[in-house]
């Protein structure tokens, strides 16, 4: 049933692929396959991609064959049933930069935008690229674009983004090439709090339009 | 206990970093170069997990508040005490007063960019999620989350775990040969992605590290790579990983590296060749040399009985 493949990643560590589709039933089996995995003394961190685990090993206690061979049958077993993720809902003001040019692309109106946006309840696939940041998912398909050819050297904090399949939020000032098409004022990146960060792969994200000045969070 | 008369270009506070940090998004950080951090601190009889100052491009200006043990690796900045040249590799007893100063990098060639000061009974600094690294981009750990600055006080944070005696080496043969730009690597998950031709380019060209070059990643000139291919899933990444990006310029991920990401990763440096990937600068040349997963594990016990005998 499983294509699990594994591949060596240096030395230290390997990826073990999954799948490679955009899939929630992958993504949650990878969940549970890194947390099944970080249990193993051998195994110093596992972390759940889309459809992957990167496992990154103690080369003194065991050997990327041998530790393939348990991820293989660690996968092969049928996943505890996930608990459904907790759920955050997300004020979002539909003002971004990018909004009036993602409309004209897509031939859709900037209400339309918002409307779509805010229709799914998105999974949080998982978090990384920068700290704080979720890969959340799948975007509806009227609203699918590639990234921007050129990527902005800075997207401010709280900017809400779409690109391809996926949306999320900026958490910090950083380099970014997804469609801006709002904001938020609610914190991703929580860096006194341990893990320092609001969303968890696996957990539940409704975004809701809200009014400039207003856009408190609650979740 | 040290002052900083004057902190250098970029001094910061660097441990082994804190990889428990990884799935929420944030950098496994830690020293660049592992093996002179652990060198420094074996050299003083610390455990190799305590802080030391890594030194980017010139060493800071540091006088003792009171006498300590200190050792000075990875990059030759010239250390000097009181204006006499000290070694290298060696625990050091700094007096009462006296002042560690570097004359500066030896200009051009291949001398390295980044050197270690470890003091008996190791930094002192903020921890911040298990580590007291330095993580600048957001401002957290090590002196409080960011460079030193002239003024700033350095303190140990105890006792070392072995005495502290002085003159403890480390053997030239025993160090990285840090001239050597060739990098051993490991063929990754998406070596495939690349024709036959473009592996060839990979393995046999000189690259060079082009201005875009930090603690997070350096990109590279040189030949161009076609790595394309359908659009992949974002995975976790490694320090090593040498990304193919649209573009075709390899990025080469060093430990601030983003934890997660979908390029193409062709192919990962070896562990124990990390350490000489720490100290190239811009303008840099550098190759790669494929090893098989065998030949890193034995290179990397090779560097690790070379620490090991610094342990009395």
């Amino acid at each position: 049933m499983t294509k699990l493949r594994t591949y060596p990643l240096g030395d230290m560590a390997l990826l073990a692929e999954l799948g490679t589709r955009l899939d929630t039933a992958l993504n949650t089996r990878a969940i549970a396959l890194a947390a099944a995995l970080k249990k193993r003394r051998d195994v110093r961190q596992a972390i759940a991609g889309y459809a992957s685990v990167t496992v990154h090993f103690d080369p003194d206690l065991t050997t990327h064959d041998a530790l393939a061979a348990a991820i293989k049958r660690l996968a092969s077993k049928r996943p505890p049933m996930a608990e459904p993720g907790r759920l955050h809902r997300i004020p979002v003001v539909y003002d971004g930069p990018d909004l009036e040019a993602v409309a004209g692309v897509l031939g859709i109106s900037a209400a339309k935008i918002a409307e779509l946006h805010t229709k799914p309840i998105y999974r949080v696939f998982l978090v990384g690229f920068v700290p704080g940041w979720g890969y959340l998912g799948p975007l509806s398909e009227q609203l699918e674009l590639p990234r921007r050819q050129v990527p902005r050297t800075k997207v401010p904090a709280g900017s809400v983004a779409i690109a391809a399949r996926q949306t999320g939020i900026y958490p910090l000032p950083t380099p970014g090439g997804w469609h801006l098409i709002g904001r938020t004022t609610v914190k991703l990146f929580l860096p006194d709090s341990d893990p320092p960060c609001l969303f968890r792969a696996g957990d539940r994200v409704k975004f809701f339009a809200a009014q400039a000045g207003r856009a408190q969070g609650a979740h | 206990m040290l002052r900083v008369q004057k902190p250098g270009l970029l001094t910061t506070i660097q441990d082994l970093g804190r990889p428990n940090a990884i799935s929420a998004g944030v950098p496994p950080g830690g020293a660049m170069d592992r093996f002179a951090h652990r060198a420094a601190n074996l050299l003083v009889g610390n455990e190799q997990s305590a802080a030391t100052l890594e030194c980017t491009l010139s060493g800071p200006q540091l006088v003792a508040v009171h006498s300590c043990l200190v050792a000075i690796t990875g990059a030759d900045f010239d250390p000097q005490i009181n204006g006499r040249p000290a070694p290298m590799w060696t625990g050091i007893f700094l007096s009462e007063g006296e002042e560690l100063d570097f004359a500066g990098r030896r200009s051009g060639g291949r001398s390295g960019g980044r050197a270690y000061i470890a003091i008996a009974g190791g930094i002192a600094g903020d921890r911040w999620l298990g580590s007291v690294s330095t993580n600048l981009l957001v401002a957290r750990g090590g002196m409080h989350g960011r460079q030193l600055l002239a003024g700033d006080v350095i303190k140990a944070l105890g006792e070392p775990s072995v005495p502290a005696i002085s003159g403890r080496h480390l053997s030239h043969q025993l160090r990285p040969a840090y001239d050597d730009h060739t990098l051993a690597t490991i063929a990754g998950p998406h070596i495939r992605r690349l024709s036959a031709s473009d592996r060839k380019v990979l393995l046999g060209s000189t690259f060079k590290v082009s201005r875009e070059a930090d603690r997070m990643g350096y990109r590279l000139e040189g030949p161009m790579l076609d790595a394309s291919g359908d659009e992949l899933l974002s995975f976790g990444l490694a320090a090593g990983a040498i990304q193919v990006p649209r573009s075709g310029q390899p990025i080469l991920l060093m430990a601030d590296h983003q934890t997660a990401g979908g390029y193409p990763v062709v192919a990962v440096v070896a562990s124990a060749s990390m350490p000489v990937a720490a100290q190239l600068l811009p303008g840099h040349e550098l190759s790669f040399a494929d090893v098989t997963v065998e030949a890193a594990l034995r290179m990397r016990a090779a560097q690790r009985a070379a620490l090991d005998s610094l342990i009395s």
